[in-house]
């Protein structure tokens, strides 16, 4: 304790932060928890109390395992701990079992885990260059960054709520992005590896990291006006990196491999017989594309256009993830929602590899790919709007028009998350939460520009002004109605609607700031 | 203000543990302060102030105001009888429509007693939340917006550290009382008094205690300041104007909160002796005051006679309260009022009749306002305030927000006021204490090192649990050794020579009124150790 007081009493800023944002995690313990906190009790029990051939073949409960092997470990190195605390939440029959101590277990493990995420903000935040230092230290880019990412609303209720781990896999990632800029490129990689068999997801922004490292590690130079130079590759280089992300792979799929159950793992890790949009709509481009559904089959059977019999019974939004087939407009296959992204993710890999901008580049490239997938991917959780929005942080402080963009996608994307919490108790924590984190980033950003134009236009503004007579709508207004027992999933429709709109902007523009950036050589110039 | 949204950032935050903080168990199924026992065994559990609450609003509603502070067949007193001022009530009834609106259970006459459901808790928590917010929070914002000579980010800070004290929110939200009510209220009367709106003032304060009479533990500072500012504008003039607007305000609050129970002499004083139970002991199970500590060496409870104990602690509380007082009534300053009311509060919650372990708070509001000036002994006295607060805390099942928010409360200040590096005598405002000190023990030299010791000793015992006392005890007592003689040469210097403290008053007038607060500070730890560690 009087260490704690030697190392805040010096008036280190940072760590006052941290330990404040990890006091708070702390008080957040008796909230409610989801579904995900008996997942990964079950992968506590499953990897403590089975040998490793069996761990993706058991099924004794519904949330079977089904993350990379690295989380596997990762989920067996805790499980050591765990026992410590209480045996019996390592018994695989032992279906939702929640005592005291497990709660506090889990939830300390998440808490703790948590050092890597701070560790890698604080990397993070030595890596940019503020480029105007403020004159108080509330005004430092720096010191925004560091709220920004430690204070981020949607990690806190995801992960201190709701129950995950993303606080030290966004760690890994922004992690290896500081290295990335740090010139540390195999370290970037080797993190980055290790963080994709931590977990699949991280897929989405692997083309990002695959085609910067290609382009601005394996070739060493480049032409005056910035285009490549065939001749300046280097093998070794390639070579090397190929190595570390074979030598991570052996590690992780290598057992499963001897064992011959990769294709077994494979069909754990990508499940495409989920629907194509997860239990709530995440408001992405498929919301959007249902929500036309709904309004035309709506019309059409007003005008009487549609037989009623051949309607479809199965509800979007009936709360269960299952299979769905739009009635006016073509159903959506895995496939097309593939390829959806793969044009949408094109452009800005191109723009990498042809318009290459350092760094800074990268992070916007790897943030498309994010976002790209977001929008159209297959099954997409909302709580995946997070990997785009914490290395959007990144680049907030930096630039105006990056703050506008940040902002918008922030705002929406964290009150997107809002259906994830829908207990009372939980609702003045969300609402006040929000609040704070919101308010804070729009006000420290514009005191940060302040000398720029003002970062929204009356279209903007009055958009995200709008979300607090959503959130009145749907929380205080719609309960009391009559139409809560008819249509029940009117509510997430209205937010993830409304909040598709604003994220399907802020992708918009973000593209268009990309594709329309001049490259680095000429703003030099200029 | 361009740092607005700091300030809301702050208080969005404090709302946020606030919440947090409430989603902890409450003051059930045990009897917590142990106040009415029923005689006999196999009784239901007689619950805790949580249930006190629901029950005034199942009074209030359901009978008629005259029958609310009477023993009836429907009112039984024993059992969490009102015993709170008018505004209390009036407060409760308004709680209890709401209620009824939501659901009619939970007020039911009899039959709701001993109600508990999520979804009641979660109404009595918002309740808290609600009056916290439209009173208490806008004093402290308004009160550090208002603070002088200092930078925004001071201001800032300074509200954040008001705002994380973690006794007021362990009691408030965990526990479950409406302290911020009334202290909202006081603070609010500080406020218009010390900005020259007297008549506001004296009104916030009037009905701060008309919601609790403890809030009596502040009113001689606001009497004798606003005394002295009447002196100070002649009484012949406008002095005498004020002290006649004054005096018709307060009468006229008074009046007003009252007028239900004027109708009859019986009831006017029916509730003055619910307010003022002088029957009950000396003091409470466990308190960290003089009469408890003292009671470890002397049982005073069984030796002398009821009123000779009243007689003392009322010898006491006056004797200590009048120095600074005289003092207030002669160079009223807004500075001099809050170290008053510190020392003050101090003076009643140390040595005065019947008082309870969560009169604490009452000292610990005045003590938040000097945190900026002393930030050090403030910070200090907080946390031992909180501290002293345990075992009821413990009752309550809250240890670990109790931990966490002392944790976030000590961050808050340490950055804030980086109060490690300013232990020098001159500013902890101590000089004159130990002038006067060395007069009598000339070796009198280490001071502030004794209070770094001290603060270290402080610190070790907190997360340990009550039964490792043992283990934690030999660093603790070997720090409040030297306190406690500390804390001698205070009331030796107090209680049989006022005198020097009057005569630097005329050459340093600002730190004389920290002095004597200073004393109590030590004392007041001092009390706490001994108290700790031999209770445990």
């Amino acid at each position: 304790m009087a260490a704690l007081g030697v190392a805040t009493g010096g008036g280190n800023w940072f760590s006052a932060l941290a330990l404040g944002v990890t006091l708070l995690k702390c008080l957040l313990i008796p909230t409610y928890h989801s579904t995900d906190f008996e997942v990964h009790r079950n992968w506590l029990a499953i990897t403590h109390s089975l040998p490793i051939s069996q761990w993706y073949y058991e099924a004794t409960s519904e949330w079977t395992l089904d993350y990379p092997p690295f989380f596997a470990w990762f989920e067996y190195a805790l499980s050591h701990v765990a026992k410590y605390f209480d045996q019996e939440m390592l018994n695989v029959r032992n279906l939702n079992y929640c005592s005291s101590r497990t709660l506090l277990f889990q939830r300390f493990s998440v808490i703790f885990t948590d050092t890597l995420f701070v560790y890698a903000v604080h990397e993070c935040c030595k890596c940019i260059d503020g480029k105007k230092a403020g004159r108080e230290l509330t005004e430092k880019p720096k010191f925004i960054l560091s709220v920004l990412l430690l204070w981020n609303f949607g990690l806190l209720i995801v992960d201190h709520i709701h129950f995950q781990y993303n606080g030290f896999l966004s760690g890994l990632m922004l992690l290896s992005i500081a290295r990335l800029f740090q010139k540390r490129h195999m370290e970037g990689a080797f993190l980055f590896a290790v963080l994709l068999h931590f977990k699949h997801i991280y897929l989405y922004v692997a083309p990002a990291y695959g085609v910067y490292l290609l382009r601005s590690y394996c070739f060493t130079a480049n032409k005056p006006d910035g285009s490549i130079r065939w001749n300046s590759f280097s093998f070794l280089r390639l070579i090397s990196l190929g190595l570390i992300v074979f030598l991570v792979s052996a590690l992780s799929l290598g057992p499963f491999l001897a064992l011959n159950q990769l294709p077994q793992v494979f069909s754990r890790l990508f499940p495409f017989k989920r629907g194509l949009c997860h239990a709530y709509w995440a408001p992405n481009f498929w919301a959007l594309y249902s929500a036309l559904d709904k309004v035309l089959s709506v019309i059409g059977l007003e005008l009487k256009f549609l037989d009623p019999s051949k309607i479809p019974k199965a509800s979007m939004t009936s709360g269960l993830v299952q299979q769905f087939q739009h009635t006016v407009l073509p159903s959506v296959t895995p496939l097309a929602t593939l390829i959806c992204t793969l044009i949408a993710i094109l452009p800005s890999i191109f723009c990498l590899w042809f318009k290459p901008q350092g760094p800074r580049g990268f992070l916007r490239c790897l943030i498309l790919c994010a976002l790209s997938s977001f929008m159209f991917g297959w099954h997409v959780h909302e709580k995946a709007i997070l990997l785009a929005v914490l290395p959007m942080s990144l680049l907030s402080v930096g630039k105006a028009g990056d703050a506008s963009i940040f902002l918008i996608l922030t705002t929406t994307g964290h009150y997107s998350l809002f259906p994830l919490l829908f207990t009372a108790p939980e609702l003045p924590i969300k609402i006040l939460l929000m609040l704070l984190f919101t308010i804070y980033s729009i006000s420290s950003l514009k005191t940060l520009f302040r000398k720029e134009k003002p970062l929204f236009n009356w279209m903007e503004t009055f958009y995200l002004l709008g979300l607090g007579p959503l959130e009145v709508f749907c929380e205080f207004v719609f309960p009391f109605t009559s139409w809560k027992l008819k249509y029940p999933f009117i509510p997430l429709l209205l937010t993830s609607v409304y909040c598709a709109v604003g994220i399907t902007y802020a992708w918009f523009k973000l593209y268009v700031s990309v594709l329309t950036d001049p490259p680095v050589g000429k703003t030099k110039k200029q | 203000m361009e740092k607005c949204y700091l300030m809301t950032a702050v208080v969005l935050l404090g709302l946020t543990v606030r919440w947090t903080v409430s989603l902890n168990s409450y003051s059930a199924n045990l009897c917590t302060s142990c106040r009415y026992l029923l005689p006999g065994a196999g009784k239901p559990p007689m619950f805790g102030d949580y249930e006190a609450q629901r029950h005034w609003q199942e009074i209030t509603i359901n009978l008629p105001i005259k029958q609310w502070y009477f023993n009836g067949s429907d009112n039984n007193l024993q059992y969490w009888g009102l015993d709170y001022p008018p505004l209390t009530a009036y407060h409760s009834l308004l709680c209890a429509y709401v209620a009824k609106f939501i659901n009619p259970d939970w007020i039911a006459l009899h039959t709701s007693r001993g109600y508990e459901s999520q979804a009641h808790k979660l109404f009595m928590r918002a309740t808290v939340l609600i009056a916290d917010l439209l009173i208490y929070i806008p004093a402290v914002v308004l009160y550090c917006c208002c603070l002088k000579e200092i930078s925004t980010k001071k201001k800032i800070a300074n509200a954040l550290c008001i705002l994380l004290y973690p006794g007021l929110i362990l009691i408030d939200y965990g526990h479950f009382q409406y302290n911020s009510v009334s202290l909202g209220f006081a603070l609010w009367g500080v406020l218009g008094v010390s900005y020259d709106w007297d008549l506001l003032g004296s009104l916030a304060f009037c009905l701060a205690i008309n919601y609790k009479q403890m809030e009596l533990y502040h009113s001689l500072p606001f009497f004798c300041f606003l005394l002295g500012k009447c002196f100070k504008k002649g009484l012949k003039g406008k002095g005498f104007v004020l002290l006649i607007k004054l005096a018709c305000t307060v009468v006229a609050s008074f009046i007003l909160c009252w007028l239900p129970f004027f109708t009859e002499r019986e009831q006017t004083l029916q509730v003055l002796r619910r307010l003022f139970p002088v029957d009950r002991g000396l003091f409470e199970d466990k308190v960290a005051n003089i009469w408890c500590t003292f009671s470890v060496f002397l049982k005073i409870r069984d030796i002398l006679p009821h009123h000779i104990q009243l007689m003392i602690s009322f010898c006491f509380t006056f004797l200590s309260l009048l120095p600074a007082c005289i003092k207030l009534t002669l160079h009223p300053s807004p500075r001099g009022f809050r170290f008053t009311l510190v020392s003050c509060a101090l003076s009643f919650f140390l040595f005065s009749f019947q008082v309870h372990e969560k009169s604490i708070l009452l000292v610990s509001l005045p003590v938040c306002l000097v945190l900026r000036e002393i930030p050090f002994m403030s910070t200090w006295f907080l946390l031992v305030s909180t501290f002293s607060m345990l075992p009821l805390l413990l009752k309550d099942e809250l240890l670990m927000p109790s931990v966490v928010t002392v944790i976030a409360f000590f961050i808050a200040c340490a950055t804030s006021f980086s109060i490690f590096e300013k232990t020098s005598e001159e500013e902890l405002q101590l000089k004159s204490f130990s002038i006067s000190v060395r007069k009598y023990f000339p070796c009198f030299t280490f001071l502030p090192r004794i209070i770094q010791h001290l603060y270290v000793g402080l610190l070790l015992p907190w997360p340990l649990p009550r039964s490792t006392g043992s283990g934690s005890a030999g660093p603790a007592a070997m720090a409040h050794g030297p306190s406690r003689s500390a804390a001698c040469g205070i009331f030796l210097d107090r209680g049989m020579n006022p005198c020097p403290l009057h005569q630097q008053a005329d050459s340093q007038p600002l730190c004389h009124q920290g002095s004597p607060e200073g004393h109590s500070f030590d004392s007041e730890t001092s009390n706490l150790f001994i108290f700790i560690f031999i209770i445990t």
